[in-house]
């Protein structure tokens, strides 16, 4: 008895001071620095935003966000340790602390921010539900689709704003829905529907998946509202701050015309806005615990936006994405960062 | 006959007494074969009107589907490619140039390139030592056990995790492939028969406590699927302790997979141990062995050997349900092939059934020869109670 007493206490102690260890845990980015490495939730597979390579290297936008900012912090783009989540603990991963920032494709909604205590960093990829059909029939807008058969996966939110979207613009179409989008493409790329519709970001590699992906294309419209971010935990809002700018900066430097390879002879530019970005007038990383040439650092290692845009989902890439929404706003497009200053 | 016959002439006297068959009896039908070939196709597949027909149906489906299944794995197949491009071809088989690419990221994930010796060596000590333990023939097992069981989890854990100053650190979210598929099983056919053995014997104490807690793990175990043991582990375990604390992403899934498996061997071994007559234990008692005594040689040596196509059933399953971690972000083997099929430089429609031919001959390969060696043990073990 005496025996069992013993241990408990000893347990309870334990306890409590992994406990009031857990209270003084300190701000996010001491504890990357600490630690040594950033320590980033990915997706284990989404061709073009995460997915290992034939040596299990990981590559894409997200996973180069994440880059970036270990490049900010560290000076060295691969001071980042990957963990692959699926989309069901995701959140519980970042909630739990075991990831610092969440950079896995998710979209900013309402209510994750409310709900789940975290918040979205910004927007690297604007996407939204598309279209994808073959070029043969011969139709340049969804509108156009009227009596068209579309293949759909069951149950997710793509098939209620297909339903919304024909009905809302009265046009009549044959869902026809399959339990897997594996099932869904299938049936698609053998001739089943005329039309085949999910995430326009996951359109581009769907259509690599066919037969033939030169007979096919993706149209224009976007039917739905995909905003995808990087995402950190509530309560620390330097953290927050630092994974922000961090897009902004490449964003901003794609807008200065910085690139990976022209970024040292730029930072002894004479324009104030790239004197201020590269650090070389001004200390603007010091209030978020970093060093002066912290954007210099990102654009050195990774690139500005639109390089890593073009490498990963562009036209660098097989997925050949358009850049669309994703443009920048002098471009057409809603990519636009606040400036530094 | 003739007369001239020299044997029939001496005894002539006695001729009229006897018979002697004048002509030849005629050729009678050869006898129906009971042994080789013809008689065995007889027998097996055409004894009656219906087996005939099963017979002829089976062979119409084998002459319809393995032909299509030979072109397509072997002779239509492409075998060495550089990018997914010839695999798309319009009437092209299996892509196993995208499996010749991929096969380092299936067997070893992202574990860095330079140092998968590490991993190699930790798969060969292994083997071998699993090799030794196995083949009745080879001598020292309480060696190989200990080896087994104590320094090849300690040794294999330092090589292939690494260990401050000597091998760098290899992060187990680097871990995955075939690697992490056989860590899983591995780790969980090991640790299920303690814990099964345990549960089992505190299942069928006297002590209220022991039998109590004993009886609610195993059944609330049992009462959800893996997969929810395993989210449990993985989504709820970080929320409950401290960030500290927090065990390492693939340990989770190691401990739910063990304590998953030990509930399941664990009713398996009470079944043993309820079939040991009861003979076995006054017997032992009256020796006066103590009651570990008496489990460890008397009781449980012949129990065991009674459930040993249950245990070995469980964990053929567990073996295939290692595909399980996946959900909670494990790259194993086959989300590996899963997560390469995606990659665009090779994404094509034929990579999908390549990747998973690949993966159901692999896990059949292993499956196979676990069952077979099952066979083999039970048959081994048997020799003292057949009849």
């Amino acid at each position: 008895m005496k025996r069992i007493i013993a241990t408990c206490l000893i347990a309870a102690a334990a306890g409590m001071a992994a406990t009031s260890s857990f209270a003084q845990a300190g701000k996010t980015l001491d504890q990357i620095k600490q630690r040594g490495y950033l320590s980033c939730g990915s997706n284990p597979g989404l061709a073009g935003f995460g997915l290992p390579d034939d040596k299990g290297n990981y590559a894409g936008l997200d996973v180069d966000l994440c880059r970036a900012i270990s490049a900010a912090i560290f000076d060295d783009p691969n001071k980042v340790k990957f963990i692959p989540l699926t989309a069901k603990d995701r959140f519980t991963a970042l909630q739990s602390g075991e990831i610092d920032v969440l950079a896995r494709n998710g979209t900013w909604t309402q209510s994750r921010e409310a709900d789940l205590g975290l918040l979205f960093a910004g927007v690297n990829y604007y996407d939204g539900q598309g279209f994808m059909i073959r070029k043969k029939l011969n139709v340049a807008s969804a509108l156009k689709l009227e009596g068209a058969s579309v293949c759909v996966q069951q149950g997710t939110t793509t098939e209620l704003n297909l339903a919304d979207y024909f009905r809302s613009n009265n046009i009549k179409y044959e869902g026809v829905v399959f339990a897997t989008s594996d099932e869904a493409l299938k049936a698609y790329d053998s001739g089943r529907c005329d039309a085949y519709t999910t995430d326009a970001s996951g359109l581009y590699s769907e259509r690599l998946r066919t037969v033939n992906p030169d007979e096919h294309m993706v149209l224009p419209e976007i039917i739905s509202k995909e905003p995808l971010g990087p995402a950190v935990r509530k309560g620390d809002d330097q953290w927050y701050d630092i994974v922000r700018w961090t897009h902004f900066a490449m964003v901003n430097a794609e807008e200065l015309g910085v690139t990976k390879a022209n970024v040292d002879e730029k930072a002894k530019s004479a324009t104030p806005e790239i004197k201020r970005l590269l650090g070389s007038e001004g200390d603007f990383g010091k209030a978020m615990g970093l060093s002066k040439d912290w954007a210099y650092r990102i654009v050195k290692h990774v690139g500005n936006y639109g390089e890593v845009f073009e490498k990963n989902v562009g036209e660098g890439s097989k997925l050949k994405i358009r850049r669309g929404l994703n443009n920048l706003w002098t471009k057409g497009g809603i990519q636009y960062a606040p400036p530094v200053r | 006959m003739s007369q001239s016959d020299p044997k029939l002439n001496i005894n002539s006297s006695v001729r009229q007494n006897v018979f002697v068959r004048q002509e030849s009896i005629a050729a009678r039908q050869p006898p129906i074969p009971t042994r080789g070939v013809l008689a065995w196709i007889n027998d097996n597949l055409f004894a009656t009107p219906l087996s005939g027909f099963v017979t002829l149906a089976c062979i119409a489906l084998v002459a319809l589907v393995v032909p299509d299944l030979i072109r397509y794995l072997f002779i239509d197949a492409i075998w060495s490619a550089e990018d997914g491009v010839p695999c798309r071809v319009e009437g092209t088989g299996a892509c196993w140039a995208f499996v010749e690419r991929k096969l380092s990221f299936f067997v070893y994930g992202s574990y860095p390139r330079e140092m998968v010796w590490r991993v190699n060596l930790t798969l060969l000590m292994g083997a071998l030592l699993v090799g030794w333990l196995l083949i009745p023939r080879l001598p020292a097992k309480r060696l190989a056990s200990v080896l087994f069981f104590i320094a090849y989890p300690v040794a294999g854990y330092w090589l292939a995790y690494g260990f401050e100053g000597v091998l760098p650190k290899v992060s187990t979210n680097l871990w995955g492939g075939v690697f992490v598929s056989l860590l899983v099983a591995l780790v969980g056919i090991v640790m299920s028969l303690p814990i099964g053995i345990v549960l089992a014997l505190g299942r069928r104490s006297h002590m209220p406590i022991v039998k109590f807690v004993s009886i609610v793990l195993i059944e609330f175990v049992r009462g959800v699927p893996l997969i929810t043991v395993l989210f449990m582990a993985n989504t709820m375990l970080p929320l409950f302790v401290p960030q500290e604390l927090t065990p390492d992403r693939l340990l989770r899934p190691l401990i739910g997979v063990s304590i998953f498996t030990g509930a399941y061997t664990a009713e398996t071994i009470r079944a043993g141990l309820q079939a040991m007559p009861k003979g076995q234990f006054e017997g032992a008692m009256s020796l006066g062995l103590s009651y570990w005594q008496m489990m460890r040689l008397i009781i449980l040596p012949q129990a065991l050997t009674m459930v040993i196509p249950g245990i070995v059933n469980s964990f053929i399953s567990l073996f295939k349900d290692t595909t399980l971690v996946a959900v909670v972000g494990i790259f194993d083997f086959l989300r590996a092939i899963e997560v390469a099929r995606l990659d665009p430089v090779w994404a094509g429609p034929s990579l999908s059934t390549t990747g998973y031919v690949f993966a159901a001959l692999f896990y059949w390969v292993f499956c196979y020869s676990m069952s077979r060696y099952s066979q083999n043990l039970e048959a081994r073990l048997a020799v003292g109670r057949r009849r």
